[in-house]
């Protein structure tokens, strides 16, 4: 049966953390000298990313040469999506060459989706749609998480989240409010109104561990994690904010608010950083940040998914 | 002459209900009486019998797209006719979106003439407010409304220059025309593809709020009210918008509303997946909206249902849902979810057939959606109790954007008149050109 992953909306709280362990392995497998397993020798992997990416493109790409998989990159501006091609013909064209895996990118909510439905036989992964979801992104924040608070005897359920920034447009912040929800985990959301998915806690599946503060002091307040998501700054344009400086003074995460937290805590971010508007150059570089360890679970936990995904219910890895 | 005998019929405009039969003399019907009266009458020609069924005025679906000229790929004049006499519509009034848009007397009688051509329901084309919908210029609307356009709308568009709404309003007041409003703010709306709830927010779309409708619903209101002028709602999808549309009447302002059956039966939930066929413009929303809306249906706040039917090709469809088109289909459903709302109780049959025909008859001044003696010959009988499955095969549209396909529907229209002509007879669109 082919299986798909399309977020984290979709996995149960079983599959997020057994996803979370099957990475382990496979971030051995990157410290390798040879970096290369013959896991999914045979198999042809399709990187078809319809908006820019430099980390989640390469990252796939990488994770799926060390899994000695056939992989190719499609991107957007080089296919004939420019001649006006749908996504549905490229599907069908690229379906008809039988790859085992299609993982897509693609700036509109639902488009993995529309691929499920009509394309058989091939496993589709979300490398993120529009605002909707990046579960891979989620897995390997979480992947971190489980690192760090391992090394202090800590699990990852039972931490406090809190997610800063345009959360109202970010597909990072979807999937990791759904994967700590899930886990169990309280989340706090911090942000201008104007910068909230419009009542995100009047979701059902949400089970209320969502709360919503507006000032990032009191949300912040006794958490091990903070979020830090990207100002997108288009949204200059589109009067969610009234200016980058207006925005940096109420939510940018610098040192000071740091010495806020717990001194265990740490603060993550999905890349790319708007240095010194959500994030201080100090505390992206500094020993509190995992934003290079999330780099390189990346890779980790896309060679998980890959595996899981191809190597069907044979194996030993649950989905 | 023709008899059609041993109905009951349901004449919201007339009042009239019961067992009566029709005389009915070329295009017009000359008697209405109890049953078994026209029995012994002489140079009958055709005897229809409706035992077991309605008889119900042509029905009249005060909006919608016939794509005709400019989108033929997506509706012709011709399909949507066929489906719309099938649907029990004899009437249609024709929104101005077309390419090029009907903005001018030649698009208006290029639409009429091919309405004539096929001869089965009555085409009243509603011209458009601004010049090709833009918004800044009017369009011609002595001309438009002399051609034999029955109203002006912007469907598609809100006319978001207020003075030109003011303007517009006071021609068309002096021409004892409607203006039909699409209400969105787009500043408000912003490219959004489906309801502003919690709903968009897991699903990641971009919200098209209740607000962006309902503060356009308010300023029309207050623009009605100086300029003493008729502003009809185009598919009201918001219990407040209703609320504001009740007070505006209560006011005694000249305003009035229709809402589709689709905002009636389905919610936002219908999205669940990206379903495109559950993205339309305004979108579907809530169940207390809908609930709302049904109550304003019946209390009178709502004058019509009118379907927004909006043919579109598969390829605009099945596309990523902020994408796909707007819309769809309602031509051949509208009357079996409404009948659906009266087998549970929700509605009066007389209401529902009223809100199908008079109603709009009445808002546009049209002579037709009345069984009385001396009317057009617009007449349905309608097997109340049939169902039928609502398939590609019996689909008369182009297009098949419809999220009823596939579902099975009871109330099938069995015959249908139109100016006394048989045009649909045991459920079939009778002999003449057909597009399959």
């Amino acid at each position: 049966m082919i299986r798909h992953l399309l977020g984290i909306e979709y996995l149960t709280k079983d599959e997020i953390l057994n996803h979370i362990e099957n990475s382990k392995t496979f971030v051995e497998v990157s410290e390798r000298e040879i970096k290369k397993v013959p896991a999914l020798r045979g198999k042809t992997i399709i990187n078809l990313f319809l908006e820019p990416s430099t980390r989640t493109r390469a990252s796939f790409e990488i994770a799926g040469k060390r899994l000695s998989a056939d992989t190719i990159n499609i991107s957007g501006n080089e296919s004939s999506m420019v001649k006006g091609e749908s996504l549905l013909d490229m599907a069908h064209t690229l379906q008809a060459m039988g790859p085992d895996v299609i993982v897509m990118r693609h700036k509109e909510s639902g488009a993995p989706n529309l691929l499920s439905r009509y394309i058989k036989g091939c496993s589709i992964v979300n490398a993120g749609d529009g605002m909707h979801e990046h579960p891979t992104q989620a897995l390997l924040d979480c992947l971190s998480l489980s690192q760090y608070f391992g090394k202090q005897g800590r699990s990852i359920e039972g931490l406090n989240i809190a997610i800063v920034g345009d959360i109202r447009h970010s597909r990072v912040a979807r999937s990791n409010i759904w994967a700590h929800c899930k886990i169990g985990n309280q989340v706090n959301l911090i942000g201008p109104r104007t910068l909230l998915p419009p009542e995100i806690n009047r979701v059902p599946e949400l089970n209320e561990k969502v709360k919503i503060f507006d000032s990032l002091e009191q949300g912040i307040k006794g958490v091990d994690v903070v979020m830090v998501l990207r100002m997108q700054l288009e949204r200059m344009n589109e009067h969610f904010v009234p200016s980058l400086e207006e925005y940096c003074n109420e939510y940018g995460i610098n040192e000071k608010l740091l010495k806020r937290l717990a001194p265990e805590s740490v603060v993550l971010h999905p890349g790319p950083i708007n240095r010194g508007v959500e994030l201080s150059t100090e505390v992206a570089d500094g020993v509190r940040s995992l934003v290079k360890n999330q780099v390189t679970n990346g890779v980790a936990v896309r060679m998980a998914v890959l595996f899981s995904l191809c190597s069907g219910n044979k194996s030993e890895v649950s989905q | 002459m023709k008899v059609i005998k041993n109905g009951e019929v349901i004449d919201p405009a007339s009042a009239i209900e019961g067992a009566f039969d029709l005389l009915i003399d070329k295009d017009r019907i000359v008697g209405i009486e109890k049953r078994g009266a026209f029995d012994s009458t002489g140079n009958i020609e055709e005897i229809i019998d409706a035992s077991g069924n309605w008889i119900i005025p042509g029905l009249i679906d005060l909006h919608v797209h016939l794509r005709e000229p400019g989108y033929e790929w997506k509706e012709t004049i011709q399909s949507g006719s066929e489906a719309a006499v099938l649907g029990g519509f004899t009437s249609l009034c024709c929104m101005p979106n077309t390419k090029p848009t009907n903005d001018c007397a030649e698009v208006t009688k290029f639409i009429l003439s091919k309405g004539k051509e096929a001869e089965l329901a009555r085409i009243f084309p509603i011209g458009s407010v601004t010049i090709n919908l833009e918004g800044k210029t009017m369009s011609p609307l002595s001309e438009l409304r002399k051609a034999g356009c029955v109203a002006f709308s912007d469907d598609g568009e809100p006319v978001y220059n207020s003075g030109m709404m003011r303007r517009a309003l006071e021609w068309a007041s002096m021409l004892d025309a409607t203006i039909c409003c699409h209400e969105e703010d787009k500043h408000l709306s912003c490219g959004g593809s489906m309801n502003e709830s919690h709903l968009s927010s897991k699903l990641g779309l971009k919200g098209w709020p209740a607000v962006a409708e309902e503060v356009m619903i308010a300023r029309d209101i207050e623009l009605a009210r100086v300029t003493n002028a008729r502003v009809h709602f185009c598919h009201v999808t918001t219990a407040r918008g209703a609320e504001l549309l009740r007070r505006a009447k209560n006011d005694g302002i000249k305003v009035s509303g229709e809402v589709t059956p689709h905002h009636l039966v389905m919610t936002e939930e219908a999205v669940a997946d990206y379903d495109t066929n559950a993205k339309m413009s305004p979108p579907l929303r809530s169940q207390e909206d809908c609930d709302k809306l049904l109550e304003a249906v019946i209390d009178g706040t709502i004058d019509a249902v009118a379907s927004d039917h909006a043919p579109h090709e598969l390829d605009s469809k099945a596309v990523e849902f902020g994408r796909a088109s707007f819309g769809i289909l309602g031509l051949q459903t509208s009357l079996p979810i409404m009948l659906e709302f009266v087998r549970s109780k929700k509605i009066s049959l007389r209401r529902a057939i009223e809100v199908l025909s008079s109603s709009a008859a009445k808002l546009l001044k049209l002579d037709v959606g009345t069984l009385k003696k001396g009317a057009l010959a617009d007449i349905v009988v309608l097997d109340p109790n049939k169902k039928w499955n609502f398939e590609r095969s019996n689909n008369h549209s182009l297009s098949q954007n419809s999220p009823f396909l596939g579902k099975t529907m009871q109330g099938a229209c069995q015959v249908v008149l139109v100016g006394g002509r048989v045009v649909v007879m045991d459920g079939m669109l009778s002999d003449r050109k057909v597009n399959r």
